[in-house]
């Protein structure tokens, strides 16, 4: 660190129990780096104190501060509640929202090295993710998902007032099994026409005057020509209105469904908008922790190189954190999938590595940046521009799949054996590499499925197509409940076809039962 | 810019909601595993007075399975990268581990967790409630009873000082509104208004003699609006209104229960055991419904005692019998401790139906005369022998004491009786008994 001219500043502080004064304290500290040092660029932060029951609280709704109530959250806590008396599992140190301002809640039993380590962790390196990578920025709105939650659980509550406890459940249930197929993955939906806004806006400042939202539902959403014949083009008009194929169940059914009540719709749209919410987390769990992580683990070192932390309170936060970036093998009883943090983790610690000190492998594997010294530009650029899948494949270096000894094993159903198609080989890297990321892709970890057709005039059936790749069906039982739910929100039949990806051939059809 | 807080003191028990809608959701499971509990002997070793302590309830998953569409788990091509490789080179075959890819996917798991059970702990209360749900007492509760009072805090109007947390703020503002009516203060809108005024002609350059008196006067009369403004507050001390509570004492219902059980040589260890469980669940179901219970218990061969509660189920003492002298027990105890216009009188009796020659005319008598009157509800069990279960069913058929009560039965509809055999039984008997009767 050069010549420092005055004598190593004291730390901040050296008993394991923290109080708010020392929490400031470092908390300052910690800004001064991520800041000056790391230029982060993050949301104001809220940091609360929470006790463990509120933590298990916090656990069952999502992590989100404010839920409506549904029975699923309850069967989330007494399982989280059971396993944690059990001592099967402990609980998180911290929870943090994606919202401006940005909130964490930390433990109380956390020690204050713990504290430290949590908020360097969470206030700043899941923040500054939140608040910079694109997924976040262009998919969710930090500043009004309090707001939201507030609108959603008092609607919610509202309607089981109502129309009692059943019918609501009925239709959130049905909501809940559709909100993986629930978002728009590839474009924003269509913007609400103006008379729909009128709706929208309506129908929630005043949930009584429902006749008058319901005709103008109708007249925005089923007004269509009425021909009996359809010829050709009428038939591609017909799916163009509808906004066909559709990718967005919940949004089509909201729009769509001849028979919900606009405060159904309404149920439907809080769902969807919750799912869409919570979807860049879900294409972002290397990256988040992995930044997470490498932010806090900057801080400590920094903070311990300042003189600004004890030895001993260093070792208890090195200690925790190889613990959460622990990798067991294959083999090891502990392992269960590839851990997030340790390959997130992993591999900003290699970009930062191949910055500063690159080998001639990665000269060749990474001309753009290796040897540059800038790592922090390289990882702030990755940060806001990649998803995992994306990052995954740009980014996993030849070194750290040798480190890791990954290799792939191919199980084909046809085959007798699983056969091992790839190691950490000359060979193997790029393979590796495509088809780690390519497990990161949700268009291939959820099923594909769309709404394909369906004739409001007609039958008014609803066709779905599954996309198949790799021929790998669906979970037959899970299909069924679900289509059965997809009935109610209908009201008239449903019927999904499995068509092949490659050959376009039918390969099965469901209806509801 | 940071700010922490502090929530701990914040209440918990925010899932509470989601907590009751879920055993709403899953409570024909739940009741349907908390009867098996009790059938099966989950109050085995506990004391009568131990309230039950909540119990470990054991669910299947169908029914609160969160089903949405997702991939079998077995099937197709798949490629999977594991961490950690120590000898495989490309090419190495892997034998599949048992289990997978045997089936045709119809053993994959539901619910995508891999249970099939779920297992959680019902709080005391969830417990006691499922136990008795849809039952009720019979006879109605005696409620105006001069004695034990129970304070409780009743709402009671508004008043001028208080906490924070007390603050009537609809009140206090209407207060502060008309307080300010009525000095005439100001208000911001009328300032606003000057202050344009002032602005317009001060950004004016020539102005006439009277526009200039007329922007003195406005600035005289700005400065008083602002005098004005500052002499009265928005809100003053004397607009602050409170919520009130007051105290006020609410009579809590109270109860006793009598238990009587024949102890003579007839009642073996399988007998006693059957009339414990009995005694319990009327126990526990007394006290969901009274604040405050008392219990007694009378044993008696050809003598009643009152003993404690382990004397009763454990003491051994043999001898004849003559359940009357129960009765009369019980009577007694009736009339130095227990005044009836204070307590709810409960009785239930547990008997192997033997009884001593005519004293099962005395005991009908007593009943009639005596006990009836007075009680809220009485309770006979009587526990026949295994080999006997088809006397269950021939409620007309039985010894003295039995066709002495049916007596007692068709006289008083507070009194009620049952046979059981075995442990199964008493739970059903016990539900029959308190079925919520139809109004007819």
């Amino acid at each position: 660190m050069g010549q420092q001219q005055f004598d190593p500043p004291s730390p901040l502080f050296t008993k394991p129990d923290w109080d708010f004064d020392c929490m400031r304290r470092v908390y300052d500290a910690i800004e001064e780096i991520a800041i000056n040092d790391l230029e982060l660029d993050i949301y104001p932060n809220q940091i609360e104190i929470i006790s463990s029951e509120q933590m298990l609280d916090a656990y069952s709704c999502i992590g989100l501060p404010l839920m409506y109530q549904h029975w699923s959250f309850g069967k989330r806590f007494v399982r989280d509640e059971t396993m944690y008396q059990k001592g099967l599992v402990g609980l998180a140190y911290e929870i943090v929202i994606n919202s401006n301002p940005c909130i964490s809640y930390n433990i109380e039993e956390n020690s204050m090295s713990m504290q430290t380590l949590v908020m360097a962790h969470a206030a700043f390196g899941h923040n500054h993710f939140f608040k910079n990578n694109h997924l976040f920025k262009s998919w969710t709105d930090a500043a009004g998902i309090h707001d939201y939650l507030a609108f959603a659980k008092n609607f919610i509550s509202k309607c089981e007032e109502r129309y009692g406890f059943g019918p609501v459940e009925q239709v959130l249930d049905a909501a809940h099994a559709l909100m993986d197929h629930g978002v728009f993955r590839y474009r924003h939906p269509p913007r609400p026409t103006a008379l729909e806004l009128a709706a929208i806006k309506l129908q929630r400042e005043q949930n009584a005057s429902q006749q008058s939202v319901l005709d103008l539902w109708a007249d925005s959403t089923m007004n269509q020509p009425e021909d009996d014949t359809e010829n050709e083009q009428e038939l591609s008009a017909r799916l163009e209105g509808l906004h066909l194929p559709q990718e967005n169940l919940l949004y089509f059914l909201e729009k769509n469904s001849p028979i919900l009540a606009p405060w159904q719709k309404e149920v439907l749209r809080i769902v969807r908008f919750l799912a869409q919410y919570l979807y860049p987390q879900k294409q972002t769990k290397v990256m988040n922790e992995g930044c997470a992580c490498f932010v806090h683990y900057f801080i400590i070192n920094r903070l311990l190189e300042k003189g600004l932390i004890t030895n001993g309170a260093y070792m208890e936060m090195i200690h925790n954190h190889t613990n959460v970036i622990r990798q067991p093998e294959f083999n090891d009883p502990r392992f269960s999938g590839l851990n997030p943090y340790a390959l997130g983790f992993g591999m900003m610690q290699d970009i930062k590595r191949i910055c500063e000190k690159p080998t001639a492998e990665d000269r060749d594997w990474f001309p753009e940046f290796a040897g540059l010294g800038d790592w922090r530009n390289v990882l702030k650029d990755a940060w806001v521009n990649y998803r995992d899948e994306s990052f995954i494949l740009q980014f996993l270096s030849p070194k750290l799949i040798r480190k890791m000894k990954l290799f792939v094993i191919t199980d084909d159903y046809t085959e007798e054996e699983l056969v091992v198609s790839h190691i950490h080989n000359e060979r193997g890297y790029r393979k590796i590499r495509k088809i780690l990321a390519k497990s990161y892709n949700i268009a291939f970890l959820e099923p594909d499925i769309q709404v394909v057709d369906t004739d409001l005039k007609g039958d008014r059936a609803l066709i779905l197509r599954h996309t198949m790749h790799d021929g790998i069906f669906l979970n037959e039982k899970d299909c069924e409940k679900v289509l059965k739910h997809l009935k109610t929100l209908w009201g008239y039949d449903v019927s999904l076809e499995g068509i092949d990806r490659d050959t376009g051939g039918m390969m099965y059809t469901v209806s509801s039962p | 810019m940071h700010h922490f807080i502090d929530r701990r003191q914040n209440p918990i028990g925010k899932s509470l909601g989601n907590r009751q809608r879920f055993l709403r959701r899953a409570r024909h499971h739940i009741k349907e595993m908390v009867d098996k509990s009790i059938m099966q002997g989950a109050i085995k070793g506990r004391s009568v007075k131990d309230i039950a302590t909540g119990e470990k309830v054991t669910i299947p998953v169908h029914g609160i399975d969160e089903p949405s569409f997702v991939h079998s788990s077995t099937g197709g091509v798949r490629q999977r990268v594991f961490p950690g490789n120590k000898e495989f080179v490309v090419g190495d075959y892997i034998k599949r581990s048992k289990g997978d890819g045997s089936s045709d996917g119809k053993q994959a798991s539901g619910d995508g967790e891999g249970q099939d059970e779920f297992t959680f702990t019902l709080t005391s209360e969830e417990y006691l409630e499922l136990l008795f749900e849809g039952l009720e007492l019979p006879n109605l509760i005696k409620k105006n009873m001069s004695n034990s009072m129970n304070i409780r805090m009743r709402r009671a109007g508004l008043v001028n000082s208080g906490t924070p947390a007390n603050l009537n703020l609809i009140r206090t503002m209407r207060h502060s509104l008309g307080r300010r009516i009525a000095l005439k203060r100001p208000n911001t809108t009328e300032l606003k208004r000057i202050n344009e005024e002032i602005g317009e002609l001060e950004a004016r350059d020539n102005l006439t003699a009277d526009e200039l008196e007329l922007l003195e006067r406005l600035r005289v009369r700005r400065r008083d609006m602002k005098r004005k403004r500052n002499a009265i507050s928005f809100i003053d001390p004397v607009d602050l209104r409170y919520h009130a509570r007051t105290p006020e004492l609410v009579p809590s219902p109270k109860a006793v229960v009598f238990c009587l059980m024949d102890v003579s040589g007839s009642m073996q260890e399988r007998e006693k055991e059957l009339a414990k469980r009995f005694f319990l669940l009327l126990y526990l179901f007394l006290e969901q419904r009274y604040e405050y219970i008392e219990i007694v218990f009378i044993r008696h061969t050809q003598y009643a005692l009152e003993v404690d509660e382990d004397t009763f189920f454990y003491g051994k003492e043999t001898g004849g019998t003559v359940v009357s002298t129960a009765l009369e027990k019980m009577r007694s105890i009736i009339r130095d401790r227990y005044p009836t216009n204070n307590w709810n009188i409960y009785g239930a009796q547990a008997s192997d139906g033997e009884n001593l020659g005519n004293d099962s005319a005395k005991c009908e008598q007593l009943l009639n005369l005596h006990l009836m009157p007075i009680c809220q509800h009485y309770v006979y069990i009587e526990i026949i022998d295994e080999a006997q279960e088809a006397k269950l069913d021939l409620l007309k058929e039985g010894a003295d004491l039995w066709q002495a009560y049916l007596n007692v039965k068709a006289a008083w509809p507070s009194f009620d009786m049952h046979r059981v055999a075995e442990n199964s039984h008493i739970y059903p008997a016990f539900r029959e008994l308190f079925a919520k009767r139809k109004v007819e």
